[in-house]
Order: structure tokens, then C-alpha cells, then sequence
């Protein structure tokens, strides 16, 4: 990586009241108010969204994909986790 | 898991793309896979930039305050897409203060249809209708493509992008509603920007030496040449129902191919164009050089202004 780039910062926006805040992006800043404000003139020119969180790009741990198998995998075989794994009388409506 | 050999990863890369499974930033990849995309996301990045200075000249001389801040949009969402763009490319690991050198260096391309001026106020009308509309082609099936930022990015791209090109034809339309002068001014675009738009899809199939992988990676969905004949039946159409005509003798409905024929690109100018000697190509890194050498001390002071603000939270 090169010297003179503002540091890198990973965008999030929630898109209206109610919704999570989502990744949408990038941004280079010099730092998280700046942040905030290019990420408002890039990714929001059409209210794409009512909030911004900005977190440095060097902060964010992210898995391994290669272990996606371990780490993931458990859930697919605990079905019983799911409502569909038991059976309950028809007449008993909706539960 | 970590051991995997290099074959299990391939075969688990190829695999993803047959099932149309995209790639993402930490997933495993082949070096020329991840090289060829830098060099595509990084071209395609630069060409939105530099794409702002044709346009760019008109905003002070737009006839009317309303074109004047529809243009002052479009070429901000130009800046936007750049921005989209080098954010994908960064995510490969690639730097964007090393690609925008590369771009000023002439070792990094751009579109080649940025080296033409725009030299009246028709040009405008031309380069968002045709320069867009040529964009829109080529960007739509990118929205697909294999990799997950480059896919998501284009996504983003081709949703604003069709007001680009309706304002420019739109600006075409009043042209050829006024007078003599006025219609001329807006044939006289389409006779200088229809082969350079053509030309934007690159050389053709025979000539292209990436396209086949690409395809293959599924980072392309369509040759040039599909592309371009896309490009010229969905336009001739647009140019005969206002008056215009095609500057293209050639020009011809096949009804057996389902296609209009046309004639030949002059590949000699295209070549010069893309190896530097077009009409604008040292105007355009002049420029884009200068803003990044004028605008160097702001940003280190605000970079300086960061930090002196962190150190005096810290104490
Ligand atoms: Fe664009
Ligand atoms: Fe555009």
C-alpha cells in the first residue's frame, strides 16, 4: 500500500427508519468526520439513505472463508433448530 | 483446511464460477484472474474521471440554469462512479494512489473516446446519448459479472446512469426542434462522436486479446463486437425518429440477420487514440495532473489536521 492515501474506511447506511445499517462501500478520509461526509456525497445522492457509520478499513476482522466449513456447517445440521422439524396435529391451527 | 493444494483450490474457484457463485475480496483466486480485474475495475475507474473533463468544459456555458445543474449532476455522479470503482479495485489489494499514478504515467489506460473535445454545446447532447448510451451497454451485463464488489459497483453505476443518457438525448431532441443553425450543430456532433462511440467497445473480435478469458473468468458476458452491434440497433432508431443521420454510408437493415450492417471502423485512428496521439490526450492528463499536484497540500494539511485532532483527544 502506498503512502499518501487518506486511510480507507468501510461505509454502512441504513436506507430508511427500521432497517439495518448495510455495507455499501469505501471511502478515503482523513479522518471519521471527513468520513462521513464524503460517504454522504458518494454513496447518498438520491436519499439512498438517513444514517452513516463509518469504521476504519484496518479495524474490521473478517473470517477465513477457508473456514467457512467449520465455523458454518453446524447450523445445516441442526434441524431441530427450525419449526418445520416437529410435527404437531393438524388441527391445531397455526402455531 | 488450510493446506488445501493449489488444485483443490482452483477446482473449487472454477466450480463457483460454473455455478454462477460469486468471487469475493478473501475468497481464493488466481493471480491473473485478480490481476486482470485491477486492470479492468482501475481502466474503467479512470475513464469516469477523466470522463468529467469533456463535460466538465460545458458546465460555465450551459444555455440555461436547468441544463446547467443537470449537467453539474451528471458529471458529479461521474465522480461518484469513479469512486464506486477504485473502491472495488482497492478491495483486490491494489492501491489507488499507485493506479492514479499509472493512469498519469500512460501505463494505465482510459476509454479513448475521452481524448476527443467537445467543442459546442451539441456535443453535450452527443456524449450523453451516445458516449453514455455506449457506457450503458457495456456496464449493464457487468452487473453480473463474476466478481462481488465489481458486480455490486455496477449495480449502483447503471441505476444512475440512464439519466445520462436521456438528458443527452433529450438535448439532441430540442436541438433538432430549433433552427437551421441548431440542427446542424446537433449533426455535426453525431457526425464526430458516432465512430469514436463505436470505438468504445474496443477492437474487434478477431483483434482482442483478453476477451476469451475474460469470458471464461465470467468477468465478461459479451464480446465487443455483440456489444457494439447491440449499441447501433438500439440507436439508428433513436437517431431517424428526430432527424439525425448516422454518418455511416454503409448503414444498413439486414432483415435476414435481424441486424443493421454497417460499415467499417477506422481501427488505425482507434490505435493512435489509445496509444496517446489523439486529439486531447496530453490536455487530459495535463489536467488531471495538475488537480492532483494543486490539491496535494490540502490534503496533507487536512490529513495533519486528523491527527493533531487525535493526539488532542488523546492527552
Ligand atoms: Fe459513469
Ligand atoms: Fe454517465
Amino acid at each position: 500500500m502506498a503512502g499518501k492515501d487518506w486511510p480507507l474506511w468501510e461505509v454502512f447506511i441504513r436506507s430508511k427508519v427500521g432497517l439495518n445499517h448495510k455495507h455499501v462501500g469505501s471511502i478515503h478520509a482523513a479522518d471519521a468526520e471527513m468520513a462521513v461526509e464524503n460517504a454522504r456525497d458518494v454513496y447518498t445522492r438520491r436519499s439512498e439513505g438517513i444514517s452513516i457509520w463509518v469504521v476504519e478499513s484496518s479495524q474490521v476482522f473478517a473470517s477465513d472463508p477457508a473456514d467457512s466449513d467449520a465455523l458454518f456447517e453446524p447450523a445445516n445440521s441442526k434441524i431441530y433448530r427450525h419449526p418445520t422439524f416437529y410435527e404437531v396435529p393438524d388441527g391445531v391451527g397455526h402455531m | 483446511m488450510k493446506e488445501q493444494n493449489l488444485a483443490d483450490l482452483e477446482a473449487a474457484f472454477n466450480e463457483k464460477l460454473k455455478q454462477d457463485i460469486r468471487i469475493e475480496p478473501k475468497d481464493w483466486m488466481p493471480d491473473a484472474y485478480r490481476k486482470t480485474l485491477i486492470r479492468q475495475i482501475s481502466q474503467h475507474a479512470h475513464s469516469e474521471i477523466v470522463g468529467m473533463l469533456p463535460e466538465g468544459n460545458w458546465i460555465t456555458r450551459a444555455p440555461n440554469l436547468r441544463r446547467k445543474a443537470v449537467l453539474l449532476a451528471k458529471v458529479q455522479d461521474e465522480a461518484g462512479h469513479g469512486q464506486y470503482l477504485y473502491s472495488a479495485m482497492e478491495t483486490l489489494g491494489a492501491s489507488r494512489e499507485e493506479s492514479i499514478d499509472d493512469m498519469h504515467s500512460g501505463k494505465a489506460k482510459y476509454s479513448s473516446i475521452f481524448n476527443y473535445p467537445t467543442l459546442t454545446w451539441a456535443d453535450m447532447g452527443a456524449v450523453g446519448w451516445l458516449v453514455d448510451g455506449a457506457a450503458i451497454m457495456n456496464q449493464v451485463p457487468l452487473c453480473r459479472t463474476s466478481y462481488g464488489p465489481y458486480a455490486r459497483a455496477m449495480v449502483r453505476i447503471c441505476k444512475e446512469e440512464s439519466f445520462h443518457q436521456r438528458q443527452g438525448y433529450e438535448i439532441m431532441c430540442t436541438l433538432m426542434k430549433g433552427s437551421e443553425e441548431q440542427k446542424a450543430m446537433a449533426q455535426d456532433a453525431l457526425n464526430r462522436f458516432w465512430w469514436p462511440a463505436l470505438m468504445m467497445f474496443g477492437p474487434s473480435d478477431e483483434a482482442s486479446t483478453h476477451t476469451q478469458q475474460s469470458i471464461d473468468w465470467k468477468i465478461k458476458r459479451h464480446t465487443n463486437d455483440e456489444l457494439r452491434q447491440m449499441f447501433i440497433d438500439a440507436t439508428v432508431p433513436q437517431a431517424e425518429l428526430i432527424g439525425l443521420t448516422i454518418p455511416d454510408k454503409d448503414l444498413k437493415w439486414n432483415e435476414e440477420r435481424g441486424h443493421y450492417d454497417s460499415g467499417e471502423i477506422n481501427w488505425d485512428e482507434f490505435w493512435q487514440v489509445v496509444s496517446g496521439n489523439g486529439p486531447c490526450n496530453a490536455e487530459r492528463i495535463a489536467a488531471r495532473l495538475k488537480a492532483k499536484e494543486d490539491g496535494m497540500w490540502v490534503r496533507e494539511a487536512a490529513m495533519a489536521h486528523a491527527e493533531k485532532k487525535k493526539a488532542r483527544k488523546a492527552s
